[in-house]
């Protein structure tokens, strides 16, 4: 990539100037976006056609895993759940959600793998392995097209944990994810446009990557960029975060699974 | 697992050119890159991919390092009669796959 | 710890930079123009390329180059007398000069494809249809790839 670097440096100079002068605060709910307003032609057209978004691989995987038994107890989740179109919709526009078995918020990953040990008696699926992210698009699927809701009470105090760590410096180069998101959005980055950051469309099929990936797996590129050191997978940080996430992007409309570059 | 995902209308006219996409899993290893401790990650592509119509090869296509993951190619052909389109994907490491969907056309 | 004489600044650029590498960067060699001209003779052999029949559509800014969304079309007929044979798509400066190499028919009924691919770095793709007439036509597109920003190492 050499050429091109020079131009980085000085775009990543540019944008830490503005952020030493730029105001903070939340982004009014009426200006809020997701990343999805900045793709470019083809990818929008990428997302837009499911026989054209590579991520409907993972979400046909995902609908076979749903009807498959699996575990000890010789289950499918179908056998439990019915038809996902009707008991699955609407399900991943409130995760995280509060778990009141584990008196905690989980996410949609691990609420999956509480069925998988507690109700199918299976070994619960790894972070980021093919199963789980395609059960994840599967039903994330189901709820393309409705707004993101976060009103239980019971996920202020993680909501409020997430918003500090959002708001916190970080890393060796002691900016705040906030700096970038809250107050440095529509402006370009190495030559890609700072999004809102908005968790619309997760698990999202990343350019970058060639592959589906979670939310906690994009949070973590974040933070390898901030040069700090990412939560671990599942860590009550990253979920508090996400649920931060979901709160900040309350009413916009799910994506899943979305495709970003 | 890596079902290839087929879409073609599901009834075209006789003499109608109607659009074929597919798009098939695979992580098309290019064989150019290099792990961290400098070894070199051999490459795993698809090679070679076909789509045969009531038995006669209509289109290929040879795969190069260069394509994208999960390869996605569309093309066109004329309905001629019903039956079915049939397709192949072949490439490194004895992968293979076939998928077939019925055209009615009429 | 920031190695000596490296600004925060440079870390982070590094780190931000650092993922495009992986797709084609770590390689020991690049094609050049003159491959891709010797891989473009393999296919053509001595007969003359004119240019024009093929409209490449292709993204005006590439967002990231391991997947570039490429449409061909060829100007034919498409009869059983007048139709492409076929169409091969070249690179300057991936490792290797060959994309994609397509046959078809005059049972295609229309000459279009639609494909994604990588590509390493700024440059130019050249499409070459072979027709029934046993000419060949080309078209080239200069394609600008910029870099992802937050990626994770290899
Ligand atoms: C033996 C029955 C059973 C099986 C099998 C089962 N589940 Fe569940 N699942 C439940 C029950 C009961 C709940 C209600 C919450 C609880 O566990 O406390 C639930 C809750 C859920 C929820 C949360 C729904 C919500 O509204 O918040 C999701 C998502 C889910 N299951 C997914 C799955 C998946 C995916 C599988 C297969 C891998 C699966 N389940 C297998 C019984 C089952
Ligand atoms: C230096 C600026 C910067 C900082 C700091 C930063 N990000 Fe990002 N973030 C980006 C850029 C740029 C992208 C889009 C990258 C791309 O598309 O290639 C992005 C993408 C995202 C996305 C994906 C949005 C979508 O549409 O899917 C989320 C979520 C996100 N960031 C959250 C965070 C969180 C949480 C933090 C703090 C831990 C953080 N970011 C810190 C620059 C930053």
């Amino acid at each position: 990539m050499t050429g091109s670097l020079p131009r980085c440096l000085i775009v990543a100079i540019a944008l830490a100037a503005c952020v030493a002068s730029a105001n903070g605060g939340d982004i009014p709910l009426d200006q809020r976006r997701s990343g999805y307003a900045d793709l470019g032609r083809d990818t929008k057209a990428m997302q837009d056609d499911d026989t054209s978004n590579p991520a409907t691989l993972w979400v046909l995987d995902g609908e076979a895993l749903w009807n498959q038994k699996a575990g000890s107890a010789n289950r499918a989740c179908a056998e439990c759940h019915g038809d996902a179109t009707a008991s699955m919709k609407g399900v991943a526009a409130r995760y995280p959600a509060f778990d009141a078995v584990q008196k905690s918020p989980i996410d949609l990953e691990q609420r999956i793998n509480l069925c998988r040990t507690e109700r199918q008696n299976a070994t619960p699926f790894a972070f980021e392995s093919h199963e789980l992210l395609a059960l994840t698009a599967f039903i994330g699927r189901q709820s393309r097209g409705m707004p993101i809701v976060s009103t239980d009470e019971k996920l202020k105090p993680a909501i409020e944990a997430g918003r500090k760590l959002f708001m916190q410096r970080i890393g060796q180069i002691d900016m705040s994810c906030a700096q970038c998101h809250d107050d440095n959005w529509g402006k370009h980055l190495t030559s890609s446009l700072v999004p809102q950051g908005h968790p619309t469309g997760y698990p999202i099929y990343r350019l970058e990557w060639q592959n589906l990936g979670s939310l906690q797996r994009r949070l973590r590129n974040c933070m390898i960029g901030m040069r700090a050191e990412p939560f671990d997978y599942g860590a009550p940080e990253a979920v508090a975060l996400e649920a931060y996430l979901m709160w900040r992007a309350r009413g916009l409309p799910v994506e899943t699974p979305a495709v970003r570059p | 697992m890596a079902r290839p995902l087929i879409n073609v209308p599901a009834k075209v006219k006789r003499g109608q050119v109607f659009e074929i996409k597919t798009l098939i899993s695979h992580i098309m290893e290019t064989g150019f890159r290099y792990t961290t401790t400098g070894q070199r990650i051999p490459r795993d592509i698809i090679t070679f991919f076909s789509c045969s119509y009531n038995g006669e090869e209509i289109f290929s296509a040879d795969f190069y390092p260069a394509v994208s993951a999960n390869p996605f190619l569309t093309f066109y052909t004329v309905a001629t009669e019903s039956g079915t389109l049939e397709f192949k994907w072949i490439g490194d490491n004895g992968f293979s796959e076939t998928a077939s969907v019925p055209v009615t056309v009429e | 710890m920031d190695a000596p004489g490296t600004t925060r600044r440079e870390v982070l650029i590094g780190a931000l930079a650092g993922g495009l590498v992986a797709t084609f960067g770590a390689a020991p060699a690049r094609a050049t123009p003159d491959e891709m001209r010797a891989a473009i003779r393999k296919v053509v052999g001595t007969a003359q390329v004119r240019k024009g029949r093929i409209d490449l559509d292709v993204p005006p800014l590439v967002e990231n180059g391991n997947t570039v969304s490429l449409v061909i079309t060829v100007d034919s007929p498409m009869t059983a007398t007048d139709y492409v044979k076929s169409i091969h798509v070249f690179n300057e400066k991936n490792p290797q000069p060959n994309v994609i190499g397509i046959r078809l028919g005059p049972r295609a009924g229309k000459a279009k494809i639609a494909t994604r691919f990588r590509l390493a770095d700024t440059q130019m793709i050249t499409a070459i249809a072979e027709m029934s007439d046993g000419s060949f036509w080309s078209a080239s597109a200069e394609l600008i790839v910029t870099m992802a920003a937050c990626v994770e190492g290899l």
